[in-house]
């Protein structure tokens, strides 16, 4: 027993920080830091470069928070991207119809109607999603391909692909304004991030969403109302991924049925990157947080070094390999 | 189900057929054919059907490896990325030193091959699986061809690729006359092998058995590694393949435009009933969902409807059915319980 003890302070010491992968990660970023730091030198400390990365994160990190919830239930969201822009279109349209003047209430009020109308359309998204997979018993792969290429319809031809452009100044500061140099896209994410973390570890939805994403059907038996807790689980994921088309149409003025669509699959990455089981049940939001940064980072060095944006994609896919082969390389050695 | 479920008659098989999936989406895209043939005649033509059939050529070449994947167990959607890198170096290889069709087309699979082995030792020997794997590859092999070639087009092709082929030409009425070409011929090809595999070999039972249940198949001592790797090199070999033949169609290598796709693919294979659990999934379905998307894709262009709404109609129809597959699935489970 005796000398059992420090071991099982290590493994429980590991699993508090997410079973191994937070160790693995944080080992991983410290050493691309150290690596960066001496390659580069002190532009990568500069201001400018911190705010680049802090103002390119934010789009990517809450795509990806939609993704990792649909993950963890052991389904996946392939329309998330397809719900931001289609999203992003409903506020612009009602954005760019009638703006009522350029400041005082009627001016504010259009801006929340709008935004308001963008959130009851990924909502809508949302309970399809749901409730085809919950009610319905579809794969979530396959009911999510079906809204992605029905949303990704919808938007085509109603803006027969061309761009709304022109926003006010408050929507144009979520995606580009600062707060004591803090991107506000930054904080946005940081309010997606706190209360998706407190709803997955500090409630009963989130534990019950984990047991779905180990065993289904186990969960049904004990009582659990399965579907309902799915369906609420789709439209967190739409909602999210309307908040991510809210930051991104500010950051380019401009919304567009096509944007960001070589994210889809980078938000998997990223996900399973930060410790998030592709099946199901294991995943925390500070892995993903992690992951996001070392992506990003990698992302903003290779810029400074004027490599090309296509090898920073080599390279994380490769990081994916490496971190997602640890386990079992572990488990090899230990033999 | 292969043939192993083989009825005694002819008329037991065919009220097996009825109630198959292959049945519902056979009668579906005859009812859609139907409609269209009645609402433009240009439709029910020879000159459609062959330029449908070159169209999708690309797309059905992919369809069959990643049916093969699918069955066993895996998936794979590294498969655009494959195509991009195996239509570059064959190509490029042939303009620089020439080739024939056979070594060009030997480049292109062979490369695939490397390839889809390189996802199959990450799946079996780092034991990662392989959605991972393939969004990881997807990535990797992409990102290293722009690197490595800055993503140029290449327009100048060896004169015999871009003339590519025409043969047992035929005249139909007096000004059309028409032939198999590159697109149609490989198409044809990859669906006699791959039916021919999984039906009609020993192999194809075992991906079967391994993609049902995997552990059951490595107790029954399948080499499991093997045939995993047979899988994705064969999903390699389709990929190769089907880039020499979208480059011949678009007269032009271009490494950006194929990536993206993917989930096109996924979509043609699924619709035809195979499914993302493993051990389910014929060579008719995937033929039929395939000429599903098809038709309903031309057949809105015909109609006059603009190619801006396609996407909604195909998303529609995904949405439809996959629901309704859910649903009588769940039907036939619920009168088995209560019987």
């Amino acid at each position: 027993m005796k000398e059992k003890s420090p071991l099982s302070l290590v493994t429980r010491i590991g699993r508090s920080l997410g079973g191994g992968t937070m160790g693995t990660l944080t080992l991983l970023l410290v050493s691309l830091w150290v690596v960066f730091a001496l390659v580069i030198g002190e532009r990568f400390f500069s201001v400018n470069t911190l705010q680049s990365m802090a103002f390119q994160m934010p789009e990517l990190g809450i795509l990806s928070l939609a993704m990792m919830l649909a993950l963890l239930s052991g389904g996946l969201n392939l329309s998330i991207i397809a719900t931001a822009n289609l999203t992003g279109l409903t506020i612009a349209f009602v954005l760019t119809r009638t703006v009522p003047g350029s400041e005082g209430m009627a001016w504010v009020g259009w801006q929340l109607l709008a935004i308001a109308a963008g959130f009851g359309v990924a909502g809508l998204i949302g309970l399809v999603n749901g409730y085809v997979i919950a009610y319905l018993g579809v794969s979530p792969i396959l009911a999510t391909l079906g809204t992605m290429t029905l949303c990704k319809g919808i938007a085509i031809g109603l803006t027969r692909g061309n761009v709304i452009s022109g926003f006010p100044d408050p929507i144009i500061f979520i995606g580009n304004g600062t707060i004591f140099g803090v991107p506000f896209a930054l904080v946005v994410f940081a309010l997606c991030a706190v209360p998706v973390a407190i709803l997955l570890n500090a409630t009963p939805f989130g534990a019950k969403v984990y047991m779905i994403g180990s065993n289904e059907k186990a969960t049904r038996y004990s009582g659990v109302d399965t579907r309902a807790v799915l369906l609420r689980l789709y439209v967190y994921s739409s909602l999210l991924a309307g908040v991510a088309a809210l930051v991104m149409m500010a950051r380019f003025n401009s919304a567009n049925a096509a944007y960001g669509e070589s994210y889809l699959l980078v938000t998997i990455l990223a996900a399973v990157l930060g410790g998030v089981d592709p099946f199901g049940g294991f995943g925390k939001v500070g892995g993903l947080i992690l992951a996001l940064v070392i992506l990003q980072m990698i992302s903003s060095a290779f810029n400074l070094l004027n490599l090309s944006q296509f090898l920073t994609l080599a390279i994380w896919g490769g990081i994916l390999i490496a971190v997602a082969a640890v386990p079992h390389l572990r488990a090899l050695l230990r033999r | 189900m292969p043939d192993s479920l083989k009825a005694p008659s002819v008329k037991a098989a065919l009220a097996r057929f009825r109630r198959s999936h292959e049945f519902w989406l056979l009668a579906v895209i005859l009812v859609l054919c139907a409609g269209l043939g009645a609402a433009n005649p240009q439709f029910l033509t020879m000159q459609n059907l062959f330029d449908l059939l070159t169209s999708y050529a690309f797309v059905g070449i992919l369809a069959l490896g990643l049916l093969v994947v699918l069955i066993a167990g895996g998936i794979d959607i590294s498969f655009t990325a494959t195509a991009s890198v195996a239509q570059y170096v064959a190509l490029v290889i042939a303009n620089a030193y020439g080739a024939n069709w056979f070594s060009l087309f030997a480049m292109a699979i062979g490369t695939g091959v490397a390839l889809g082995a390189v996802n199959a030792l990450f799946v079996q020997k780092l034991r990662i699986p392989s959605i991972i794997v393939s969004v990881a590859t997807l990535n990797i092999f992409y990102g290293l061809l722009i690197f490595v070639t800055g993503g140029k087009y290449i327009y100048s092709l060896p004169d015999w690729f871009a003339t590519g082929i025409f043969w047992f030409e035929f005249d139909w009425g007096p000004t059309s006359s028409y032939g198999v070409n590159l697109q149609i011929l490989i198409l044809g090809i990859g669906f006699l092998v791959t039916w021919l595999l999984l039906n009609r070999t020993n192999i194809g039972r075992q991906v079967y058995a391994m993609g049902g249940n995997p552990d059951a198949a490595q107790r029954l001592g399948f080499h499991t590694f093997r045939l995993n790797m047979l899988v994705y090199c064969y999903m390699g070999a389709m990929a190769g393949a089907a880039s020499l033949v979208q480059a011949q169609l678009a007269q032009s290598v271009a490494p950006t435009v194929l990536v993206g796709k993917e989930l096109d693919v996924v979509a043609a294979v699924v619709l035809g009933g195979a499914s993302l659990a493993g051990g389910v999934g014929t060579v008719l379905g995937t033929f039929l969902g395939l000429a599903l998307l098809a038709v309903l894709q031309n057949g809105l262009i015909l109609l006059g409807v603009s190619s801006y709404w396609s996407p909604l109609f195909v998303g529609l129809v995904i949405l439809i059915s996959v629901s309704v597959t859910a649903w009588s699935q769940r039907e036939r489970r619920a009168r088995r319980v209560r019987a």
